[in-house]
């Protein structure tokens, strides 16, 4: 029998990014028992690393701004596939989410006339993204963090969710492993909040950490939740494409937002081809498909990308505005940004789909648990505007912990998980200890990330889907005899080894339904069907588990009410 | 292709080892990369903290060659041609494993410091000027290889008594933000152990941020203490004031 140690809370969440932060946050104002548990150290999460800004219609710099030009923007590039109601809710509330960041602390640069700057950035009709220089997300999370640690919420750092548990047909609990001791820990909960991202990992170029294995999504999945818009994996047009080891690092919209410009190798500006009025400021399916046609017809960069370039806007202030990007390209590529463009091409970034959630409340499809951020889908529909997401986070993040925290107080119930489901989920996470031989995770990861890369990427063909089903299925098999060696102690290779059934169980889910979808539709592009068809814009994909299968169905989009619908006249 | 020899060190904080790899180098590769090929190709369960690998969380904190260093901006070029590069984890903290160390005692110091405090009717106007020196302190990413540096907690563990370079510029920060009420100077004497730092400015030269922690945060932090405690004006208004 393998030992635990137990801790209980009302409320457990998952995720120490923006979104589980702000939600762990919003829980402890409801006054009920929160814990945070998270993966890396507390501050380290993805949102750390977001760079542009959080977009918040509060019209600092363009006045004409409002809530409806913003929600308009987010549906247009979400290419009419987004739910409405999280579109509206997530515009009318970020601007008070962005002000009571600045009430607990934070600092973003300023106006002339002291208020909180708005830069530009692709899809927005106006200069609408609050920022700090290109560091947004650090000032972010250190602000969430150190109100999270005021209010003296418990965090479990460097802890591992594995599994959830149900009683009936509500969650109960997760059972997880300290990743320093390789001990197990049971956590109960009356309900349970993901912010656990997105799932970057599965392909081989990618701005993602290590962390964005989708842990959420394979666990939710496995207690019954259903997954939805699984086709759209936003492609970043710019990430870094040299030297090697930094391929796949980001660059910031705020390059192309503060007047940054896009050449090929005959030194035009492409995006004139494709998208005139927005050039540069496309939305970012749009500017990664450019990048990709660009350099397939052998108009790319001297390492495969194209040139992006800041040489003509004044150097201090280059330094000034993107100073983190100045020293990435400075430190890792020998490039001068001030004196030199920099080679960039499109990089995996971001996860559309995800949970399929209400929209009011954050809540699954399984009765106390929640989902906010980018594990969630709905908000952003086939494409992200930049900049939407760490406005998401901030407004869903809030709802998830006040709906989870009414949840649980109205649920008095003690939650119990059976030690028979603990003992048969530990004996899971132990037995690639006990073999002596069988593939090594490592490996079977690069295979993953080459298949999902190469086969269902950023340009996508019926023949390739299927083979990378196919390959799936293969690397299943293989994980079923995965080895681990070493002890339980750090160890990375065993943690790589669960995180590759997450990884698998999300990559069938994203090739079955862009397998399904028989058209290109915003993040998501059929060489095979080219066409945007309205027939397939009435359409969410859902995804479920059906006994040991995957089971994919088309789900009507609801639909927005006259006002609402309204505001598209003027723009179809 | 072109190969150096790694030198790292495994093991937990009873009983450690150095172990050395050969790794092929590639252009423009990074330490953290060569951490990664020893993991995926020779030792699975080589333990080490990374997340964005572009100097922006602060996570891959080592020593190399002696020098604590972010491993994903350390550059293999950086070192002569033939010279081993010796990976060891930060000695201020103890190990767990391999490059893994318990920070955690950063966390509790940063339970201490009192909380941005605005005033109630605060009307949010605050101007760029007023933040640039503050937005200096901001950008730490809390990699804590200055607490690895610094001589007070490296070489003689005053933990108990003394916050580190990073909580000086986290204070600094509060302290500085145009709209903050709170007073953290009473803290900085007596808890934090201020007067412990002799500014030999090893803090600085450590940053990967480019903070100019001695100058900029510590060196203003320890004049608002000397004002307080050792003015002897306002020492005299005290007496006097009663306050």
């Amino acid at each position: 029998m393998e030992s635990f140690e137990t801790h209980e809370h009302d409320v457990l969440v998952i995720g120490a990014g923006g979104a589980g932060l702000r939600a762990t946050i919003e829980a402890a104002a409801q006054g009920v028992s929160v814990g945070l548990v998270c993966k890396s150290l507390l501050g380290k999460a993805h949102t750390v690393m977001a760079e542009g800004g959080v977009a918040a219609a509060m019209g600092n710099v363009d006045r004409q701004d409002n809530w409806q030009v913003h929600f308009r923007d987010t549906m247009l590039g979400g290419k009419m596939l987004n739910n409405w109601r999280m579109a509206q809710l997530h515009a009318q509330q970020a601007p008070d989410r962005v002000h009571e960041l600045e009430h607990w602390g934070a600092l973003f640069d300023r106006t002339p006339d002291g208020n909180i700057l708005q830069r530009a950035f692709g899809g927005h009709t106006y200069k609408r993204l609050a920022h700090v220089g290109d560091r947004t997300g650090l000032e972010m999370i250190r602000t969430l963090q150190d109100r999270a640690v005021q209010l003296s919420v418990p965090v479990y750092m460097e802890c591992t969710l594995t599994h959830l548990f149900k009683a009936g047909d509500r969650v109960c609990g997760a059972l997880a492993y300290w990743r320093e001791q390789g001990r197990f820990v049971l956590f109960l909960a009356k309900a349970v909040i993901l912010a656990t991202g997105g799932v970057g990992k599965a392909f081989r170029i990618t701005s993602n950490s290590w962390e964005y294995t989708s842990d959420g999504l394979g666990m939710a999945y496995h207690l019954g939740a259903q997954l939805m818009d699984m086709e759209f994996v936003q492609f970043h047009p710019t990430g870094m494409v040299w030297p090697p080891g930094v391929k796949g690092i980001l660059v910031t919209e705020a390059v192309r937002g503060e007047g940054g410009r896009l050449t090929n190798n005959k030194g035009e500006r492409f995006m004139e081809r494709y998208d005139p009025k927005r050039m540069e400021l496309s939305t970012r399916d749009q500017v990664a498909r450019a990048i990709y046609t660009e350099v397939k017809e052998g108009r790319g960069s001297e390492h495969g990308g194209v040139y992006l370039s800041v040489t003509h806007l004044d150097g201090e202030a280059i330094k000034k505005k993107l100073p983190s990007m100045y020293h990435q390209f400075k430190d890792l590529a020998d490039v001068d940004i001030t004196k030199a463009p920099m080679e960039v091409g499109p990089t995996t970034h971001y996860m559309m789909g995800g949970l399929r959630v209400d929209a009011e409340t954050t809540s699954t499809t399984v009765p106390g648990l929640y989902a906010a951020g980018e594990v969630a889908a709905g908000l952003h529909g086939a494409n992200r505007l930049g900049g939407n997401s760490l406005s998401d986070l901030l407004v869903f993040g809030r709802l998830a912990g006040l709906h989870a925290a009414q949840f649980a107080k109205q649920n008095k119930e003690k939650p119990k998980v059976g030690d028979d489901a603990v003992q048969q989920a530990t004996r899971e996470m132990l037995e690639p200890f006990e073999r002596t031989s069988g593939p090594s995770p490592y490996d079977i990861h690069e295979e993953l990330q080459d298949t999902m890369q190469n086969l269902a990427g950023i340009m996508r063909i019926e023949e390739d889907l299927k083979k990378a089903l196919e390959k799936i299925q293969d690397l299943r098999s293989k994980l079923r005899s995965v080895r681990v060696t070493g002890s339980r102690l750090y160890n990375p290779g065993w943690h790589l080894a669960y995180d590759l059934r997450n990884l698998l169980n999300t990559s069938e889910a994203i090739a079955r339904s862009a397998l399904a979808r028989q058209e290109s539709r915003g993040a998501h592009t059929r060489l095979d069907y080219p066409k945007t068809d309205p027939e397939w814009g009435k359409w969410n994909h859902v995804i479920s588990k059906d006994g040991g299968q995957m089971k994919i169905s088309k789900s009507p989009l609801p639909q927005m009410p006259e006002e609402l619908a309204k505001l598209f006249e003027e723009t179809h | 292709m072109a190969e150096v020899t790694f030198r790292v060190s495994q093991g937990t904080a009873e009983q450690s080892e150095e172990k050395s790899y050969r790794v092929p180098v590639a252009t423009g590769m990074v330490v953290l990369d060569a951490i990664h090929y020893i993991q995926s190709h020779f030792a699975p369960d080589l333990a080490v903290r990374w997340n964005c690998k572009a100097a922006k969380c602060g996570s891959c904190s080592a020593e190399v060659n002696g020098k604590p260093r972010l491993m994903c901006k350390t550059r293999l070029d950086d070192f002569a041609a033939g010279e081993d590069i010796v990976v060891y984890p930060l000695k201020t903290f103890p190990r767990i494993k391999d490059l893994v160390t318990n920070v955690s005692w950063n966390f509790q110091v940063n339970k201490k410091i009192t909380p941005c405090s605005p005033p109630k009717d605060a009307t949010w106007t605050m101007y760029q000027e007023d933040m640039d020196r503050v937005q200096e302190f901001r950008k730490c990413i809390e990699c804590f290889l200055c607490q690895d540096v610094c001589h007070v907690l490296r070489n003689h563990d005053k933990q108990n008594e003394f916050a580190g370079p990073r909580f000086f510029v986290r204070v600094a920060s509060l302290e500085m933000h145009p709209l903050d009420t709170a007073s953290r100077i009473s803290y900085l004497k007596h808890e934090a152990g201020i007067g412990l730092c002799n500014i030999t400015k090893c803090c600085t030269e450590v940053c990967p941020e480019d903070i100019h922690i001695t100058d900029n945060a510590i060196i203003p932090l320890k004049e608002r203490v000397v004002d307080e405690f050792y003015d002897p004006l306002s020492r005299l208004f005290k007496i006097f004031s009663g306050k």
